[in-house]
């Protein structure tokens, strides 16, 4: 085993003192059938995954949906679907006093459309439930600014998006996503939303991200648990290619064999 | 009596607790949560919190999403 594999595998990824092998998050929505959320999930090797709060039906006995995730699993509740900091605050503490944990993915909402994070809102948000003693991982814009005051915020890890939700674009601004690691190397970056194929997570992760958080890029794949094996390849291959260090880019070629001795 | 349960009128018969309603209600008490008048209410607490005229209710349990997928629907109002 090479020393950057060594490195790799003794590697955790660490969220306010809990340590995780895998560096991928993912979501529960958007699968046809539990099973193949179920399978997906497993395939992954992702030891987190993110839950929405809802409202209970109250016209029909629901059963629970966290019967169908593995126990094993990490479970990231999130304020999905909140346009406000106070909805997301409620939200927050509704999910702790539920599942008994302090993480919280803290997504405020600003636009229908785009789902852009409303920034103002999810500092103001992050403020408060750091203050009441939640472990705090924040949606938002991939701006450096807004990235040091939720960390002065108290927030654990900071989640910056690579692309609107859902969209799978990939990584829209790679200098945004460098720039934040190399001005917060001690920040714990998680990549969420907007990937749509393994290039783009390796992309994410050859930036400095410390993991990515993702949904719709595994849930919408025709196959769901190979997109899943390849998620996680991808994430690996990514996290080595940071360690490693790349080699810089050059506008012209750079002969790899030795010049001299070419016969004449 | 009337109560507000996740936005919708309910008319309760005398004054029931937190408890009782969830009983009546039919919910797995197991991975649900409970607001009343915007206030999280700890599962300890339910048995001894009677509930009063034009209380609002919230019941929130758990769903698949991700990154926002269900934007339409805000989880309380």
């Amino acid at each position: 085993m090479s020393t950057a594999t060594a490195r790799v595998s003794n590697e955790k990824l660490i969220i306010a003192g809990r340590e995780f092998s895998s560096r991928l998050i993912i979501g529960t929505g958007k699968y046809r059938s539990y099973d193949q959320m179920r399978s997906a999930h497993e395939a992954s090797g992702a030891e987190m995954v993110t839950v929405a709060v809802r409202r209970v039906p109250l016209d029909r006995s629901s059963e629970s949906f966290l019967d169908y995730l593995s126990p094993s699993l990490q479970i990231l509740p999130n304020t999905a679907g909140c346009y406000t900091a106070e909805d997301a605050v409620r939200t927050a503490r509704l999910a702790r006093e539920a599942l008994q944990t302090d993480l919280v993915k803290l997504e405020v909402i600003g636009d229908q459309t785009t789902l852009f994070p409303d920034n103002e809102q999810t500092l103001e948000a992050a403020r408060v439930l750091v203050k009441e003693g939640f472990v705090v991982l924040p949606y938002f814009s991939d701006d450096l600014i807004m990235a040091k005051k939720l960390l002065d915020a108290g927030c654990a890890a900071i989640m910056p998006l690579a692309a609107p939700i859902g969209s799978g674009l990939g990584v829209q601004n790679p200098a945004n996503l460098r720039i934040m690691r190399e001005q917060l190397p001690d920040a714990t970056i998680i990549v969420d939303a907007g990937v749509g194929t393994a290039s783009d997570a390796a992309i994410a992760m050859e930036l400095g991200a410390d993991g990515v958080l993702m949904n719709t890029a595994i849930a919408e794949a025709e196959d769901p648990g190979k997109m899943a094996t390849a998620m996680k390849l991808a994430i690996e291959a990514g996290r080595l290619a940071y360690l490693a260090g790349r080699m810089p880019k050059r506008l012209y070629a750079s002969a790899s064999s030795p010049l001299q001795g070419v016969i004449k | 009596m009337k109560v507000f349960v996740n936005g919708e009128g309910r008319e309760l018969s005398g004054t029931p607790s937190l408890a009782e309603l969830i009983t009546q209600l039919e919910l797995p008490a197991a991975r649900i949560a409970v607001e009343l008048n915007r206030e999280v209410v700890r599962r300890d607490d339910w048995s001894s919190t009677m509930l009063n005229e034009d209380d609002r209710i919230e019941i929130v349990h758990f769903v698949g999403g991700g990154v926002d997928v269900y934007s339409n629907s805000s989880c309380v109002e």
